[in-house]
């Protein structure tokens, strides 16, 4: 009854090729925002900023940015550890080199540094293809956590090679630290969380994004019709790695706070991004938002019922969490691979006809 | 010869040692990516699983202990028996053509068709449930593994090289426990070679990785080929389970060793057995020579990340890898 297109007419260009056509989706889409904006930072407590809504925000932009680049542009990659803690290295040194510039200058910094660094780990896919460079990309994760760990300007000689974010502040107020308020935690989260979801989505409509999606159908067919692969594969490895340094450096900055750069950024990391965006689906920015909620309240979820319910030791919960994700990975590549945002779509479909389906 | 030389050398031969290592799990990878252009993820894992239910069975651990224990407030562990060795590795590698039966009917035989990077994401969900299984199944805990296998520096080795230097050489340090790995390898392998070669089975394997179309038009069972293949990437897999955990313990991350076989695939391949022998020793030689010569200068643990960086540069040159076989792309 409410969700379709007819009735609701477009008079201009700009209304015609708006990012939700139908009236349902922009009003769906105002609601989550004022909800996400206005009510959330009011009735947040610590344990839901922790454990639930930093970690998925900070997951989704991750997301968002693998997505970029193994989604739209098609270049799997297994290095997104590896660039998150280029991002949390580099807003690491940007806050204890300049302590007085503002906290979301230096993450937007730390996400052109990441872009950089992505782009020229970018390069050899321009010769190697498939497998070849998903594994070539094992090399930046290991070989850049090996450099944070034994490089110690990076992390500023200090004696346990950890590194800990010192209390910075937006606008009077501290976002990072040991004080944390967890509302500003959770807003300055969403603030990126935002601003990226937009970016993002605006890019991937518009040429940049139907350079990639061509390159990821046929690259070959895509240099035919004009589209350059060293820009669209590089471009895809930039814009994918600044998304990526944004979370890394809020991962750190602001969620962790202090950090150990092969525990918390090690290839388990990478894995962890690749199944958001598969089992969300591949080449949607809704599906990254929806693998990163799955997977950070699957966790949860287990340990809620395994530990507080059926008070099974925490560690056989742990290895229940490897089989359950395991499983759920097989199961949803077998009956859906293209992710939650297909069911997604599907229900779209369905309500746009409901209820007279022929 | 002066002692820095011949000490160089025996890095070079430890090298090849540990190359052969990963050379075992690589030709797991490489078994299965030619039968089906399936690229397993989850071969680390099975040599893992494998190792850790061989010491299972061979201590008589009862499986999901902790479940159970937990689940109804009992209090069991073991069944009270040891199984010898031989039958232990017997009975691990019925486990695994029966894990090979189940991959193949409850997943793989529903993907057939799929893009290759679909099947390469469903073996790393199913690495991460046979992990979550092996430990639910006997513990998380580092176990011991013994088979028989001589461990050790080789003395012989040691008094019969200590004359080639002069005063400050000691003889070569080699572990018995790598040349009995080699020579297991090697045994492996012309098994593998024969196998394929003159049996009927070994051709129907050779003819489904030509062309499964093909294949099967002429009668060929893919069902059973399919579960042919893993079962043998099952023992490979129980091999290098058994060499490894011998060296260095039962435990997670002997499932790493999958991430360091990714480069000596590189290097030799996707499609070539024995260019996964010469990518492992490759690898081997490389990684041990680097963090020997440079390493020091760098703060060391260059191993991390040495075979997946040459691997790189390697492939800038030659996309294929070493043996590969050429690729040609159609519009």
């Amino acid at each position: 009854m409410l969700y379709r297109e007819a009735g609701d007419f477009k008079t201009t260009y700009a209304a015609d090729s708006q990012t939700f056509p139908i009236a349902f989706d922009r009003w769906r889409y105002w609601a989550v925002l004022a909800v996400a904006w206005l009510v959330i930072p009011f009735v947040i407590d610590d344990y839901w900023a922790n454990a639930i809504l930093v970690p998925f925000l900070i997951y989704s932009i991750a997301a968002i940015g693998l997505n970029i680049l193994t989604g739209y542009c098609g270049q799997v990659s297994l290095g997104t550890g590896g660039f998150m803690a280029v991002g949390a290295y580099s807003v690491y040194k940007l806050m204890t080199a300049f302590p007085d510039v503002s906290m979301l200058i230096h993450v937007v910094l730390a996400g052109f540094i990441t872009a950089a660094v992505g782009a020229a780990f970018g390069l050899p896919s321009l010769r190697i293809k498939g497998f070849y460079l998903a594994v070539a990309t094992l090399a930046a994760q290991f070989f850049l956590v090996w450099l944070f760990n034994k490089v110690p300007w990076f992390y500023n000689y200090s004696a346990s090679g950890q590194i800990s974010a010192p209390e910075r502040f937006v606008g009077g107020i501290a976002v990072t630290g040991a004080g944390t308020a967890p509302a500003a935690q959770y807003l300055i989260c969403l603030f990126f969380v935002t601003l990226c979801a937009l970016l993002a989505r605006n890019l991937t409509r518009g040429s940049v994004g139907r350079k990639w999606m061509a390159i990821r159908d046929m690259d070959i067919a895509a240099e035919i019709i004009g589209v350059n692969p060293l820009t669209a594969k590089l471009s895809a490895f930039a814009v994918s790695s600044f998304f990526i340094g944004i979370a890394g450096a809020l991962f750190f900055a602001v969620y962790l706070g202090a950090v150990e750069v092969g525990e918390a950024f090690g290839i388990q990391k990478s894995f962890l991004v690749l199944f958001m965006c598969i089992i969300g689906g591949l080449g949607s920015i809704f599906g990254s938002f929806a693998g990163a909620a799955f997977l950070v309240l699957l966790p949860v979820a287990l340990k809620v019922l395994g530990v507080d319910l059926l008070g099974w030791p925490s560690s056989t919960v742990a290895h229940l969490q490897l089989v359950a994700v395991g499983a759920l990975i097989m199961f949803f590549l077998i009956k859906e691979p293209h992710g939650l945002a297909q069911l997604w779509r599907i229900a779209k479909e369905k309500l746009r006809l409901w209820p007279f389906p022929y | 010869m002066s002692a820095d030389i011949l000490y160089t050398f025996e890095v070079v031969i430890n090298g090849l040692m540990s190359g052969v290592l990963y050379a075992l799990v690589a030709l797991g990878f490489v078994l299965i990516f030619k039968a089906s252009g399936i690229f397993n993820y989850a071969q680390g894992v099975m040599a893992l699983f494998a190792a850790l239910t061989l010491v299972g069975i061979m201590e008589g651990q009862v499986p999901f202990a902790h479940v159970i224990n937990a689940t109804f407030g009992t209090d069991i562990h073991t069944f009270g028996w040891t199984v010898p060795a031989l039958l232990g590795i017997a009975l691990t590698l019925v486990v695994m053509i029966v894990f090979a039966w189940m991959v193949h009917t409850f997943v793989f035989r529903h993907l057939v068709g799929q893009e290759p990077i679909i099947l390469f994401m469903a073996t790393i969900g199913l690495a991460y449930f046979l992990e979550g299984v092996g430990d639910l199944m006997w513990g998380s805990d580092i176990k011991t593994l013994d088979v028989g296998i001589p461990q050790g520096g080789s003395l012989w080795v040691e008094n019969i090289s200590a004359h080639l230097g002069g005063d400050d050489f000691y003889g070569f340090f080699i572990d018995k426990l790598d040349i009995t790995a080699s020579i297991v390898a090697a045994i492996l392998v012309a098994g593998l070679i024969v196998f394929a070669q003159y049996t009927k089975q070994g051709r129907a394997m050779r003819a489904v990785a030509d062309d499964h179309q093909a294949a099967l038009s002429v009668g060929i069972s893919l069902n059973f080929i399919w579960v042919l293949v893993w079962s043998l990437a099952g023992m490979v897999a129980l091999v290098a389970g058994v060499m490894w955990g011998a060296k260095s313990g039962v435990q997670f991350s002997l499932s790493l060793i999958a991430l360091k076989a990714l480069p000596v695939l590189m290097l030799g391949g996707f499609t070539s057995i024995p260019g996964a022998i010469v990518g492992g020793l490759i690898i081997g030689v490389g990684e041990k020579l680097f963090e020997y010569t440079v390493g020091p200068m760098v703060g060391g643990a260059t191993e991390n990340w040495f075979a997946y960086v040459l691997a790189l540069i390697f492939l800038v040159f030659r996309p294929q890898g070493l043996f590969g076989e050429r690729i040609i792309e159609r519009v």
